[in-house]
């Protein structure tokens, strides 16, 4: 049978707010543009996101960028790219414009300009007050952007490919990416849809963990394809871990319970992010609180029966400012712990959450490769978002940034992409060979036997990462973790499918997944062991300190040969001097 | 905890049946989704349904239950009566088991032009919105676009190549609402006729079926009330 083949200028791989905002730029710059989604693009994980996106307005208290700027390289322990992030906080207010005028219902002020609440990690004037930067729907801020691209997109005639799964990238020999091998779920068809440019913008990997904030969906597929396509992934070891998910749970409440009041006590009544952080106490960065969280519950002063989690306290915000300004996690408290934050604290633990490594890039979006010298885009390659790595984010993430690092570098990358294709402007021609070799990932799950389960499997590698891989490191524990991860690399050769059916088989697709998270597991487990100090996300505690001679770089990691290696941090800003790194306190 | 759920295959069943599993070890708090993926997972791997976010923000697991239609992941298990029968959303195409073909769903929410539209130049900056203005979007925009009301109204059932459905209607509110939106004559225009909108006899179904607290009716209501205004 052959194969069936679609062919467009651009294919963007996944429909959250990152893949929508560069599809909407293509398709209004009359590019034809298809955008493959495994699921509907109202429900990619944009969708969840609640507290806002980052923009210094000024509409509540005095901002500018470059106090932006400031905080989010010290937000990220000194490890992001600094051309990126000026880049980032100088278009953070023009882009949050763009989505207002796009029709988000963003929450307002008396004066009827956007509502802006304080976040973790913002200061005004370099480290100093807390700042209000944080542009926000309610708590739904997420949902609110997420459906106003979607429907841009209605409106630009964007081309959705709704339901299909993407298998693979397809590259030539000379290395260019020529589009990707998909499925279309509901009829179990391939589909190969070729393309002059692709974006990958497939979001991140909390299901890495066993216990995280993240949807079912995100299993790092795009970050996956990029491993098998021979490029490295970049600062895998950075996971971010939310100080406040639902204990036992992992839904998130939200960071902007604490910017509208809210803190958290452990067993004894205590406020103690009052010792941990004296100045921005409750509102320092995710790192640092989710740190103290773990800490106040190994040294006993958990709560509950356990002592395995804390409370965050709302009650006294007031019912007014809860039913107005956190609607959402009041919803979420009610139905999942039962308890009505306007009366009870919430227990709450650090929960996986954001996956600050990804496929490095550089700030158009361009995914690129180390050559002799330097580094490389890959032509025809491009990815924003979650899965990609800027790195605006660096080792540790500040609450606001992430909404505003996909429509900021989606816009980017839908620029560039309009710029890639005024040169090239003819499909290379298909290589088969790449082609016969993403199929065979594909049918690997027609084999029959008996064997393994994906859901068994999958649930091993979330509790080997929950356990070796989480707040507190060591080598000790990461060596352990490194061999039992290599041990389900091999078992996933034992795992086989019951259903071999074709009709909307979603266990095919999981497997598939499984195969995604595997590889991303084995990146950060051996990407976290290599690097001997404490900075951002990654705590060792066998090595406290950060350690800027050896460690002031980015690690990159390849499939082939499970090899690292590292490159230089760009401390070098577009237009303004570079914040050195400093001892980082909050 | 005993279940019976719709199985259907187009590729080896000539009809749908309900099958039964029991589920032992119903954990405190556990959701209806919690359980299916543990059928999946333990006892049946070729169960199909969609699923994602887990806390109900993101719309795909709209089912039908005991009846009722709701999202798996926020209905705890605990408050439904034994044996749970799990259908697909009603009114809707089949594909396998659980899941339906919503694409007559996604036609009427796309052919309300759900976008905001504005025939002046753009500010430099935000458009201006007083909270005042900004709170009558609250209970519209929330929408998750899961289809729980939709396929619960009868209208729809009768009508749904012509109706556009509570989900849509809520959509059309939502841009008629915003004191930013300047093609609200249009909006109303498109809704007149016997159909779109005025099939509503506002039986309430959709209230009732939202998983959100919404209420697609009195945002129906709304849209008349303008209508009449704007006749005036």
């Amino acid at each position: 049978m052959t194969l069936a083949v679609r062919k467009f200028d651009t294919l963007v791989i996944g429909s959250g707010g990152g893949g929508l905002r560069a599809a909407l730029q293509l398709s209004q710059a009359e590019a034809n543009v298809a955008v493959v989604s495994k699921v509907f693009p109202t429900r990619s994980h944009t969708v969840a996101a609640q507290g806002g996106i980052n923009a210094a307005l000024a509409n509540v208290l005095p901002d500018n960028w470059h106090w932006h700027m400031y905080d989010t390289v010290k937000g990220s322990d000194y490890l992001g790219d600094q051309d990126a992030i000026e880049y980032m906080c100088r278009a953070a207010s023009h882009l949050v414009y763009e989505l207002e005028h796009a029709g988000v219902p963003f929450s307002r002020l008396d004066n009827g300009k956007i509502y802006q609440r304080p976040f973790g990690g913002q200061s005004q004037d370099f480290g100093g007050d807390q700042a209000a930067r944080t542009c926000a729907a309610a708590d739904r801020t997420g949902h609110a952007i997420l459906h106003s691209l979607y429907q841009q997109n209605i409106r630009a005639k964007t081309h959705f490919f709704d339901e299909y799964f993407a298998v693979d990238l397809v590259k030539d020999e000379q290395g260019h990416i020529l589009g990707a091998l998909t499925i279309e779920i509901e009829t179990g068809e391939p589909l190969l849809i070729e393309a002059k440019t692709t974006l990958l913008a497939t979001g991140g990997a909390g299901q890495l963990f066993c216990n995280n904030t993240n949807a079912h969906i995100n299993t790092g597929d795009g970050i996956a394809m990029a491993l098998r396509a021979g490029i490295p992934v970049q600062d895998m070891e950075f996971f971010q871990f939310h100080p406040t998910g639902i204990a036992g749970k992992g839904m998130l409440m939200s960071e902007g319970a604490r910017g509208e009041g809210g803190y958290l006590v452990n067993k004894d009544g205590e406020r103690f992010m009052e010792r941990y952080a004296p100045h921005a106490k409750d509102l320092a960065s995710r790192d640092v609180v989710s740190r103290a969280v773990a800490t106040e519950i190994r040294e006993g002063r958990g709560c509950g029966p356990d002592g395995d989690y804390v409370l965050l306290k709302m009650d006294h915000v007031g019912e007014e400012v809860i039913a107005k300004r956190l609607p959402g996690i009041r919803a979420l408290a009610e139905t999942f712990a039962g308890i009505d934050p306007a009366k009870e604290p919430v227990p709450v633990s650090p929960t996986a959450h954001y996956t600050m490594g990804g496929i490095p890039t550089n700030r158009y979006g361009q995914v690129v490769a180390p050559v002799d010298v330097g580094e490389e885009a890959i032509p025809g390659l491009y990815a924003v978002g979650e899965c990609a790595c800027v790195s605006v984010h660096g080792a540790n993430r500040l609450g606001g940034n992430s909404l505003l690092d996909i429509v900021v570098f989606g816009r980017a990358a839908g620029n560039h992409i309009i710029e890639f294709l005024k040169e090239h402007r003819y499909h290379r021609p298909m290589d088969q060979g790449s082609v016969d070799k993403a199929m065979v990932n594909l049918h690997r799950w027609d084999r029959k036997g008996e064997g393994e389960t994906v859901g068994g499997l999958r649930g091993e590698l979330q509790q080997v990462m929950d356990d070796y891989c989480s707040v507190f490191r060591t080598k000790e524990i990461l060596t352990e973790g490194v061999q039992k991860i290599l041990e389900i690399e091999k078992r996933l050769n034992n795992v086989y499918l019951r259903d071999h059916s074709k009709i909307f088989n979603t266990a095919r697709i999981e497997a598939m997944e499984l195969v995604n998270l595997v590889d991303l597991a084995v990146a950060t487990m051996i990407s976290a062991l290599a690097r001997e100090e404490s900075r951002g996300a990654h705590s060792r505690m066998d090595f406290p300190e950060r350690d800027d001679k050896h460690w002031l770089k980015h690690t990159l990691y390849y499939k082939e040969g499970k090899r690292l290696d590292y490159k230089p941090v760009r401390v070098k800003p577009l237009t303004v001097e570079s914040f050195p790194p400093k001892p980082r306190v909050y | 905890m005993k279940f019976r759920i719709y199985r259907y295959n187009p590729e080896t069943d000539s009809e749908a049946v309900m099958q039964e599993y029991i589920l032992e070890d119903i954990t405190p708090g556990m959701m209806l989704r919690d359980a299916l993926l543990r059928i999946k997972e333990e006892q049946d791997e070729t169960l199909s349904f969609r699923h994602s976010c887990g806390e109900g923000v993101c719309g795909s697991d709209a089912i039908n239950i005991n009846g009722h239609n709701g999202l798996g992941c926020i209905t705890p298990v605990s408050e439904l009566k034994e044996p749970v029968d799990i259908r697909p959303l009603p009114g809707r195409p089949v594909v396998r088991d659980l899941v339906v073909d919503m694409s007559q769903f996604y036609h009427h929410y796309r052919s309300v032009k759900p976008y905001l539209t504005v025939y002046e130049p753009e500010p430099e900056v935000e458009y201006l919105q007083s909270p005042e203005d900004r709170d009558k979007l609250d209970g519209l925009y929330e929408c998750i676009l899961c289809g729980c009301c939709t396929t619960a109204c009868p209208s729809f059932w009768w009508n749904p190549d012509k109706f556009r459905g509570p989900a849509a209607l809520l959509q059309a509110a939502r841009f008629i609402e915003d004191s930013r939106d300047q093609a609200t004559a249009e909006r109303l225009e498109d809704l007149e006729g016997p159909y779109r909108m005025f099939r509503c006899h506002t039986i309430m179904n959709c209230a009732d079926a939202c998983p959100k607290g919404l209420n697609p009716t009195e945002a129906i209501g709304r849209i008349k009330q303008r209508m009449l205004k704007d006749q005036s």
